[in-house]
């Protein structure tokens, strides 16, 4: 196994500067460890043609003093981004292998900076899941084991956390709808940011649930983080929701200077029953925080209870008229029974075209949106939401960022939560409230629980304001020194 | 007008028809995407992948579909909306790509305003709108093409529609079919939607119910998307008759949709529609709140034209026009171009104010011109005489070169050659003789021809110039100018 | 609130379009009772004089100039079509 692998972003950007090191040489190195971290089943399409042909054009970039962070480094990409000719069927059956005639803005700004393509990541279908479990390709694994144990990757981004934290990737896409970036990434001892909504463009981006998705990255480090955040970001007139405001360097805010600045904790993430380890370790990250000169504050969110009954509200409900369009007519799956009707053809594709979970959640979304219902629930939740961002809002009075675990316990075993869909929804209780209110948020690696598995700690930020969590999660990665790798068991 | 009435075996009924109205908004652009509106085109060739609900397309609003809404709203005195929002119509039909339609539901960019209605002999009447919105249009399912299959071409996915809903205050066909007709003036008018019902850029349902006098309001149904003006005036004749039948046999009207078949002139359910539909309308998230300010308003305003309203009143308050003849030019705009242009240009060249001109040219306009027109099955955009053709033409009748009578020849010439008045005039010599010397030789001759008439004439029998003016007017082949004939042959004859 | 049933569960599945196996109806109603009655505790939350939230962008909508700048790419359009004939979608007949 070539070393290249364990290079960061930043670091392979700097040799290739240097001329030390080619696209060419790093690409060839992170098709091999692609191809040997097939038992994880992060990748559901491999592009070894295109990444090459990419790496040579990054290559010829750089030569020609073009290169920008992202020129020459080979990334994954979550498969709910459109790529142009290549598989993109946010692992769902339904989308039967769909190859767009369009690119998403997202990874267009990664290709137009230089970036190569490794290929499509595996996730929950159509983002719904908490556990990768629920993808068409099958489950993606954890690089991380409980002992001999199996364990999920998280979700819905788990392809791209187990190609980052198995290096098998740089740095992946993601997307976030309820914390679908940041809960994998602490399964995975990995570094995930979802920045403020309407940061980057959903343009190309398969929808879930359009006012809560976002797209963002997954990184071995901050500073990866923050070069990769970059090249994605930006505004797009072809996304009405895109906001038209200036990107700053990232990369620039990692000052490890934060001294004065205000951390707040909200005392409604101390849960019940919240394993002591947990505790511990948030109480550990308020340390190092209070350690390099942040001023703690107590603060209350005090609707963050009603956070994930209203995510479940308003997500479904969003996603039941966006899945609406895989109807068999235009692409992907159709199957019509013999002589049926163009109802049967309904009925039949999209019976066999959903999975179990997607099923479940159009079904809550097409309730809670019917006649009789409709105030009862999805007004009921916009309201909600509306107090949720209004809790955010006045925090951020007092406080510059927000200190909180990622999750509430380290990666579970497959099958461990996946027969009861409210014990996996309550998996996203630390990360929902920021999906709500459209936040930036990120989960640094902090430590390992007792069965050595990773654990994250979740900053959370003002709107717009991703330099500074970015600024604090490099404060963060520093104090904690998490320098623990997986045990490679899969090649 | 008497009262519509429905006379059932034991009572009268009224009826009370409500329309909405579908017009196609004109831009180049559709609503949500970048691809033309143009009719007529291939299949799918103006198709776009957003029209096409790609996964991950993204709706972008179109600015001039926004300005014409505000536009139509503002041309029926409507309270415009600076705060609008863009719902999602749930609900699943293969030529509706993205399973929704993006509309707007509870908060319409235009809300009330009002349609005068023209109903004949001097009579208006006033018909409220409720709002409008605007609305993408679906694709389009051709059923005969194949055995076995339905075709769907999205040509049309995504072109704005103006959904236009009037409030249930009509009260006969007549009333319903006048409606439309106003409202559609007004449209092509003010250039929003080009009134097309054939080719569908205007379609209409009609909500119907009826009543006994006096009773509240009964249930309705709602005939979907009639297309022609006539249609829709037969099926709420048939609706209405259909309704009375049912409730004279002590029946009850079922809310739903229909369907008009004007060759059976009959209504039918359509059953399929009614099954289960619950649009689950909700804010779309792929767009935003839709506003605009005062300013934006100010500047639609400014740019409407005349209104055919305004237009008719002063015709009559300032030009002099019979009410009936404003009235009838007005009606179509092409007419009142014709008209105006035809008005300006003959007011020019013969030196006259409009007003004094206006009525000769209206009366050519709507009895030479029409006739000609009517006859030859032509609009009055195909005519073959322009209105610059036709001022010249009076402009010669004005300055005495030809006469009235002539001018009719002279007009069936153009129309048949498209040739000018005046080449013809010339060519075939028509000009009318004004010179005394020659008229004066004429008269002399035809005195001196007919010395019995000229007895008769001193004698006493006065009556007999007019023989005299004829045989003048055939011996000049009818080109001598009457009023010097006349003004020479009387010293003449009276010696 | 809510009381979802086994009509309701195919109600619903109608109104989605999606097929669900007669066995399944039961089961299913219990997974959206569970889940609608864990959902419910927002009833507790008083939400008087709060305006719904349909978007957390806090800006009025962009408009696009009415410019033709899209279209004439039907092979695009079609070309991920599980069934096109003469450059049209095809689906199974409909009798209107
Ligand atoms: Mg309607
Ligand atoms: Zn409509």
């Amino acid at each position: 196994m070539s070393d290249l692998i364990k290079l960061t972003i930043a670091e392979a950007r700097d040799l290739m500067a240097k001329g030390e090191l080619s696209s060419r040489e790093l690409t060839e190195a992170h098709i091999d460890a692609v191809n040997g971290a097939d038992p994880l089943n992060a990748y559901i399409a491999k592009t070894p043609d295109q990444a090459l042909a990419m790496a040579d054009a990054a290559d010829a970039k750089i030569k020609a003093g073009d290169a920008t962070g992202m020129t020459g480094i080979p990334v994954g990409i979550k498969d709910l981004f459109a790529t142009k000719g290549v598989h993109t069927a946010a692992c769902s059956h339904i989308l039967n292998e769909f190859k767009p005639e369009y690119e998403s803005t997202v990874t267009q700004n990664l290709w137009d900076d230089g970036a190569v393509m490794l290929g499509k990541l595996n996730m929950d279908e159509f983002a719904m899941g908490s556990s990768n479990e629920t993808s068409f390709y099958g489950p993606v694994k954890n690089p991380w084991r409980r002992g001999e144990t199996e364990t999920v990757p998280g979700g819905s981004s788990g392809g791209s956390v187990a190609s980052v934290a198995g290096f098998a990737a740089m740095g992946a896409t993601a997307s976030d709808t309820g914390g679908s970036i940041r809960q994998p990434a602490a399964f995975t001892g990995t570094f995930g940011i979802k920045p403020t909504y309407g940061r980057c463009s959903r343009y190309g981006m398969v929808a879930f649930a359009s006012s809560l998705d976002q797209a963002g990255t997954v990184t071995r480090t901050v500073r990866d983080g923050a070069i990769m955040l970059e090249s994605i970001s930006g505004f797009d007139a072809k996304d009405s929701t895109s906001v038209d405001i200036d990107v700053p360097n990232f990369e620039a805010a990692l000052t490890g200077d934060i001294r004065g600045l205000k951390v707040g904790i909200p005392k409604e993430y101390y849960l019940d029953g919240m394993s002591p380890e947990l505790e511990t370790l948030w109480q550990q990250g308020i340390e190092w925080m209070k350690a390099a000169g942040a001023e703690i504050v107590d603060i209350s969110l005090p609707h963050t209870k009603y956070a994930l009954p209203t995510y479940y509200i308003v997500a479904p409900a969003e996603a039941s008229s966006n899945l609406a369009r895989y109807d068999g007519v235009r692409y992907g799956l159709r199957n019509v029974p013999e002589g049926g009707s163009l109802d049967d053809m309904y009925y039949t594709t999209r019976g066999e075209g959903f999975g179990d979970e997607v099923k479940r959640r159009v079904m809550i979304g097409t309730y809670v949106l019917s006649a009789g219902y409709y105030d009862a629930y999805y007004i009921k939740a916009q309201k909600v939401r509306q107090l949720i961002a209004n809790d955010f809002a006045e925090a951020y009075k007092q406080v510059d960022v927000i200190l909180t675990p990622t999750a509430p316990s380290a990666a579970f075993a497959f099958g461990e939560k996946s027969d009861d869909p409210l014990a996996m929804y309550l998996n996203d209780v630390f990360t929902v409230p920021a999906s709500l209110a459209g936040i930036p948020g990120s989960s640094v690696p902090a430590g390992l629980d007792k069965n050595g598995l990773p654990l994250g700690l979740q900053v959370l930020g003002k709107a717009w304001d991703e330099a500074t969590v970015l600024k604090v999660s490099a404060v963060l990665e520093e104090a904690a020194g998490f320098t623990h790798e997986p045990k490679i068991w899969w090649r | 007008m008497s009262k519509y009435i429905i006379q059932g075996a034991k009572d009268d009924f009224e009826v009370v028809i409500g329309l909405e109205v579908h017009a196609q908004v004109i831009s180049n652009a559709k609503l949500f995407s970048g691809a033309s509106t143009e009719f007529g085109a291939e299949p799918n060739a103006q198709v776009s992948l957003v029209d096409a609900a790609m996964p991950g397309m993204l709706p972008t609003i179109n600015a001039e579909c926004i300005r014409q809404a505000v536009r139509t709203g503002l041309a029926i005195g409507a309270e415009i909306n600076k705060y609008s929002v863009f719902d999602r119509k749930n609900y699943f039909y293969a030529d509706l790509p993205q399973g929704y339609q993006i509309s707007q539901f509870k908060h319409p960019i235009v809300g009330e305003g009002i349609v005068t209605l023209d109903l004949g002999e001097g009579r208006t009447k006033d018909v409220g709108v409720e709002r409008i919105h605007l609305e993408q249009d679906a694709g389009k399912s051709m059923h005969d093409q194949h055995p076995q299959f339905t075709y769907v071409d999205l040509n049309r996915s995504g072109v704005a529609l103006m959904e236009i809903v009037s409030k249930p205050d009509m009260t006969s066909p007549e009333e319903a079919g006048a409606y439309l007709t106003k409202l559609r003036t007004i449209l092509r008018y003010i250039g929003t939607c080009d009134g097309n019902m054939e080719q569908g850029s205007m379609r209409a349902d009609v909500n119907v119910s009826v009543r006994r006098a006096g009773e509240p309001l009964g249930t309705r149904c709602e005939i979907k998307n009639v297309n022609s003006i006539r249609f829709v005036r037969q099926a709420i004749e048939v609706e209405a008759r259909r309704q009375v039948d049912i409730i004279e046999d002590g029946g009850e009207i079922d809310q739903e949709t229909r369907l008009f078949d004007p060759v059976k002139l009959e209504t039918r359910s359509m059953r399929s529609k009614e099954e289960a539909h619950d649009y689950r309308y909700f804010p779309d998230p792929d767009l935003l709140p839709l506003e605009f300010d005062d300013a934006f308003i100010d500047a639609a305003r400014v740019s409407l034209p005349e209104l055919p309203d305004e237009k008719r009143t002063r015709f009559v308050d300032v030009l002099g026009l019979s009410d009936y003849n404003a009235g009838v030019l007005v009606a179509e705009k092409e007419s009142s171009d014709y008209f105006e242009a035809l008005l300006e240009a003959l007011s020019s060249k013969s030196k006259a104010a409009a007003a004094k001109v206006a009525s000769k040219a209206a009366n050519w306009v709507m009895g030479d011109l029409f006739g000609a027109l009517n006859k030859a099955g032509k609009t009055i955009t195909e005519s073959p005489v322009s209105a610059a053709q036709g001022a010249d033409l009076l402009a010669l009748v004005e300055d005495g070169t030809i006469s009235g009578r002539i001018a009719k020849d002279v007009f069936e010439v153009m129309f048949e050659t498209g040739k000018d008045a005046e080449a013809i005039v010339e060519e075939k010599g028509l000009k009318q003789v004004s010179d005394t010397g020659e008229i004066e030789k004429i008269i002399d001759e035809v005195i001196a021809a007919n010395p019995g008439q000229l007895e008769q004439y001193r004698g006493g029998k006065d009556k007999l110039i007019g023989f005299f003016v004829g045989q003048v007017m055939k011996a000049t082949g009818g080109k001598a100018n009457p009023g010097v004939v006349n003004k020479l042959l009387k010293p003449k004859l009276d010696g | 609130m809510s009381d979802i049933d086994k009509a309701t569960v195919a109600k619903i599945a109608r109104l989605a379009r999606i097929k669900i196996e007669d066995d399944k109806l039961e089961p299913l109603a219990g997974e959206l009772n569970n889940i609608l009655g864990w959902v419910e505790q927002l009833s507790e939350v008083d939400t008087d004089n709060v305006e719904p939230m349909a978007s957390v962008v806090n800006a009025k909508l962009r408009w696009r100039d009415d410019v033709v700048n899209d279209g004439d790419k039907a092979e695009s359009v079609l070309k991920n079509a599980p069934k096109a004939e003469y450059s049209f979608f095809t689906v199974p007949k409909v009798i209107e």
